[in-house]
């Protein structure tokens, strides 16, 4: 404990500068790196390829590109160090705990990556004859199993690329369905503390959307909800657990409620690590519901994606779902690509070929390793360790909600009242600690939300070590000094960096400096 | 579990001082009819090796593109990508970090996405573009989209060239967001005439080039017509690898270009994930979807990176943004950026002539086998055959002797009887003359 208040105080002497500055700019391993485009030496080329044979007349109708384009030439080496050297630059999961609210930061198992690879799936073309493909068909028809057994829900759509292209399917299946009844409903209601993606969906599929408030319990306010459901209510919008880390206790009743006034139930299922094995939406009244395979079963987040999110479905959604389907023909494995036959209602084509097939083996990889106790005990781990927090903080910060979490805790800023830190400078302290903060002001619910997920692959030794530091960084903010905190952090690579000003000027791409673009034209 | 840290001590002592006695206790808030005591009725957990055995049987019941001479395309290829490319985004620290929110320590992430934000508005033409979307389909769909809300107009004019794929994915959104599309015929031949179908309510035309049918297209005169009506055109390309061969799409006057980066740095992966490129004006910047990476300085005047505009987004603005995109395909963009940078212009631009060629190659060989007409005058590295028969019979005659010899149109125009006999091939680096040759020789033996 000593040590680390000893490194507190060296720091909050040093905030008025930078650490030693070095005639290279680099910091020991910290390592400046220029872009790409400013290691150019034109002619320059990484990959040797063979010279092409000279065509007596190419057969480009005349369109032959003569301009040239800009890109810069490097060697490999050149190119293995700068992007080795960058990625050195980047917090991540396999460095340390990244304790990011409701994003679900655990272990990436590597047998996922290599499976992933193997040419029977990685060098697959998708429009290969079907008879060609069966174990990738089995592959996906083996995911949809485990999904739907999980979940309790009868189908599955497996084509969209991410939770929020989930989302969008789960509305659209909705507005489908609703079509097909005849009936015009264009609300929908969101509960306050949903993700941004939820809202911006529902609109998506030209549905207006209402905030369902919470009670002062952190969870739907069910009077309030009863209120605002009508006959022109289409569904309504939950996560659950929610973004505060809670179980919705009155889902049963919400469901209902829901069913009876005709209405869909979505569930966002971005926090559904905290309830896999343990409990099943379907027994929950759930219509509707996204998977992120990114998030509860482990596909690498790969700095913002690709990410895969299966929507599993009810009996009376299910006639919708996207194309293609992955079906059992008279002779293995079919896929159907067209509306028709089975797929008839289907509502359509949410992207290209079939989805993402490589983060559907990693995950059904990471499943399979698990097993089904093993899943039960992912999400009791998860809720252990999110509660050992709690515990081992709640009386130096301040909890929003009483009563035990789930797989995540949320804080607000009580605690940083007339402190002079924010939730802001706080999330920065933990930096120069060597973690990636929490999620912070989200979500919106409460004042100066601090929101944090640990996941299941956390030790109790990582644990304890975190919540020392969040410990000691509590008692500095109350002890005067806000100066340290409102300048760090002083030990990554960036300072703060000038968010304002790289939105009211933007520069989004690089461009010769001027002197050379002279020179050139 | 290996992948579990927490010991039965560590569990006990951790509820101990959490102060509950079970863990069932921390799941109090879960109804009682909602709660599972048993397991789900699936397999127990298993061992790395069992797990490796399992799939990999699934793997082998698959015939890898690469195991036989291969000439499919149509909006996926296979190309030859570095080694290097793949051990670079195994990195760690770039494979399993989060969207890069707290910049100060994922300043890796935003650098490698402002060259990739560089590097696809270089080879478009294009003024500026976004760090990826979902796949190219996706994108064509967002660019509809985003044209509807420049020029406050709701109809899109959409080639019958266009990927039937992305062509369905717009219609998708057209249907649940209320915007009207008219949509032309397929026509293997001859040259459409789109330009009758602009009006003052046109929100934007949509084409592709190279197109569906392998033709390489200029949309000068289009691009002209379109903005002489205030219309905007959004431009698809499937195949990135063309443009280092032929004129961008900023220079035929493209107002957003839509593409797939598959083929650059990333693997054909059954169909995803894939990267979907996004580019366009720097005026129309402030209604881009997805995320954008813009330089700035940090506390002590040093260059860095962070995402901008993000008053553009779900996060920030929830029912009034641009798109309800998060997660995008940040690590395909990062393979992307690497094999590019590999590449850059002298090896992007000699890939390009390579996959001219071969192309050139094959529809040279195969010209020669009976019952086979090449329809195109002109092409990439793709271009359709007319069969003597229906193609989708010989594709499977084919397969049955070794040989993955292009995608039956009929696969994508299943409405289309008239497009049965067609056969869409394509040939890149990978294709040796040995592949064009078993090709050419087992279409003879099968259309014999």
């Amino acid at each position: 404990m000593n040590d680390w208040s000893q490194a507190l105080s060296r720091f909050s002497d040093t905030t008025a500068g930078a650490p030693v500055a070095t005639h290279s700019g680099n910091r020991g391993l910290d390592l400046e790196e220029p872009l790409l485009f400013e290691q150019d030496k034109p002619g320059r080329c990484g990959v040797d390829l063979p010279e092409p044979p000279v065509l007596v007349q190419d057969r480009l109708g005349g369109l032959a590109r003569t301009a040239p384009i800009g890109l810069p030439g490097l060697s490999e080496p050149e190119v293995v160090r700068h992007f080795t050297r960058l990625s050195r630059r980047n917090y991540a999961i396999d460095s340390g705990l990244y304790p990011l609210g409701s994003c679900t930061m655990k272990h990436n198992p590597r047998l996922n990556e290599k499976l992933a690879r193997l040419p029977g799936f990685a060098d697959l073309h998708p429009l290969q004859p079907i008879s060609t493909v069966q174990g990738a068909l089995a592959l996906v028809d083996q995911l949809a199993h485990w999904l739907k057994t999980l979940t309790g829900m009868p189908a599955v759509a497996m084509s969209p690329a991410a939770g929020a292209h989930g989302e969008l399917c789960g509305m659209m299946a909705i507005r489908a369905a609703l079509n097909a009844r005849g009936e015009t409903r264009n609300r929908v209601l969101v509960a306050d503390s949903a993700h941004g993606t939820n809202p911006a969906s529902a609109v998506a599929c030209g549905f207006t959307v209402e905030s369902i408030p919470a009670n002062d319990r952190g969870r739907v306010d069910l009077a309030a909800l009863k209120a605002l459901l009508g006959p022109d209510v289409a569904a309504i919008m939950l996560t659950n657990p929610n973004t505060c880390g809670l179980f919705e206790t009155d889902i049963i009743e919400i469901a209902e409620a829901v069913h009876a006034a005709g209405a869909f139930f979505y569930c966002d299922g971005a926090n559904f690590n905290a309830i896999v094995g343990r409990v099943r939406p379907a027994d929950l009244g759930i219509d509707v519901m996204h998977l992120n395979l990114h998030k509860t079963f482990s596909t690498p987040h790969g700095g913002g994606g690709p990410g895969s999110g299966p929507v599993v479905l009810a009996a009376a959604l299910a006639p919708f779902a996207p194309l293609p389907w992955v079906v059992h023909g008279t002779d293995g494995f079919d896929l159907i690509e067209q509306p028709d036959g089975d797929a008839v209602a289907s509502f359509g084509r949410l992207k290209g070929f079939h989805g993402q097939i490589g983060m559907f083996v990693r995950a059904l990889a990471y499943m399979m390793s698990h097993g089904s106790d093993g899943l039960r005990q992912v999400a009791e781990d998860a809720v252990l360790n999110a509660n050992y927090v709690l515990a081992g903080l709640r009386d130096v910060m301040t909890p929003s909600f009483d009563g035990p979490c789930m797989h995540e805790v949320l804080f607000d800023d009580r605690f940083l009242k007339d402190t002079g830190v924010t939730t802001l400078d706080l999330a920065k302290a933990l930096i120069d600690e060597g973690y990636h903060p929490m999620t912070m002001y989200f979500p919106l619910v409460v004042h100066g939300a601090l929101l944090i997920e640990p996941t299941e692959t956390e030790s109790r030794a990582t644990l304890d070590q975190f919540i020392a530091v969040l410990r000691a960084l509590a008692l500095d903010a109350r002890s005067g000094k806000a100066d340290y905190f409102a300048a760090a952090p002083v030990l990554a690579p960036r300072r703060r960096l000038d968010e304002t000003a790289a939105a009211r000027c933007p520069v989004l791409r690089w461009t010769p400096a001027p002197a050379l673009r002279s020179a050139a034209e | 579990m290996r992948y579990l840290p927490l010991t039965d001590a560590d569990r006990g002592a951790m509820l101990a001082s959490i102060g509950v006695p079970s863990i069932d206790a921390l799941f109090r808030d879960v109804p009682a009819p909602a709660r599972r005591d048993g397991l789900v009725d699936l397999p127990r957990a298993m061992g790395e090796l069992e797990v490796e055995r399992a799939l990999g049987r699934l793997a082998a019941r698959n015939l890898g593109a690469g195991s036989v001479p291969s000439f499919l395309g149509a909006g996926a290829y296979r190309h030859h990508v570095p080694a290097s490319v793949d051990h670079l985004i195994q990195r760690g620290e770039f494979m399993t970090s989060y969207t890069p929110y707290q910049p100060e320590v994922t300043q890796g992430t935003l650098q490698y996405l402002f060259e990739f934000q560089t590097q696809v508005a270089l080879i478009t033409g294009m003024e500026v573009a976004n760090a990826s979307l979902y796949d190219g389909a996706s994108a064509c769909a967002e660019a509809v989209m985003m044209a509807n809300r420049l020029t406050r107009r709701r109809k899109a004019v959409l080639s019958g060239a266009l990927h039937p794929h992305y062509r369905a994915t717009t219609a998708t959104h057209a249907r649940f967001t209320g915007f009207e599309l008219v949509e032309t015929p397929a026509q293997p031949m001859g040259d459409e005439a789109l330009v009758p179908l602009i009006d003052d309510k046109t929100a934007c035309v949509v084409v592709q080039n190279p197109d569906c049918f392998g033709r390489v297209h200029d949309f000068t005169a289009l691009a002209e017509a379109c903005h002489a009506k205030g219309a905007l055109l959004v431009v698809v390309v499937t195949e990135i690898v063309s443009l280092g061969a032929i004129v961008p799409p900023g220079q035929m006057g493209a107002d957003i270009v839509a593409a797939e980066g598959q083929s650059i740095g990333n693997a054909l992966n059954f169909g995803g994930p894939h990267v979907g490129l996004f580019a366009t004006r720097e005026r129309f910047v402030r209604q881009m979807p997805g995320r954008l990476v813009g330089q700035t300085v940090d506390a002590e005047g040093r260059r860095g990176w962070v995402l901008t505009l993000s008053t553009r987004e779900q996060h920030i603005r929830r029912e009034k943004a641009t798109s309800n995109i998060c997660t995008n395909a940040g690590l395909c963009a990062l393979a992307f950026t690497i094999h590019l940078a590999l590449l850059g212009e002298a090896g992007f631009v000699r890939l390009a002539r390579l996959n001219h060629a071969r192309a050139c190659a094959l529809a040279d060989r195969l010209a020669l086998v009976p019952g086979v007409a090449v329809l195109n005058d002109r092409f990439f590295n793709e271009f359709t055959l007319r069969l003597d028969r229906p193609a989708a019979p010989v594709v499977e005659a084919l397969a049955e002797r070794g040989v993955l010899g292009g995608v039956p149109l009929a696969r994508l125009f299943p409405d289309r009887p008239d497009l049965a006999p067609l056969l869409l091939v394509a040939a890149t680096e990978m294709n040796t003359d040995e592949d064009i040759e078993s090709f050419a020789a087992t279409l003879t033996e099968v259309l014999s």
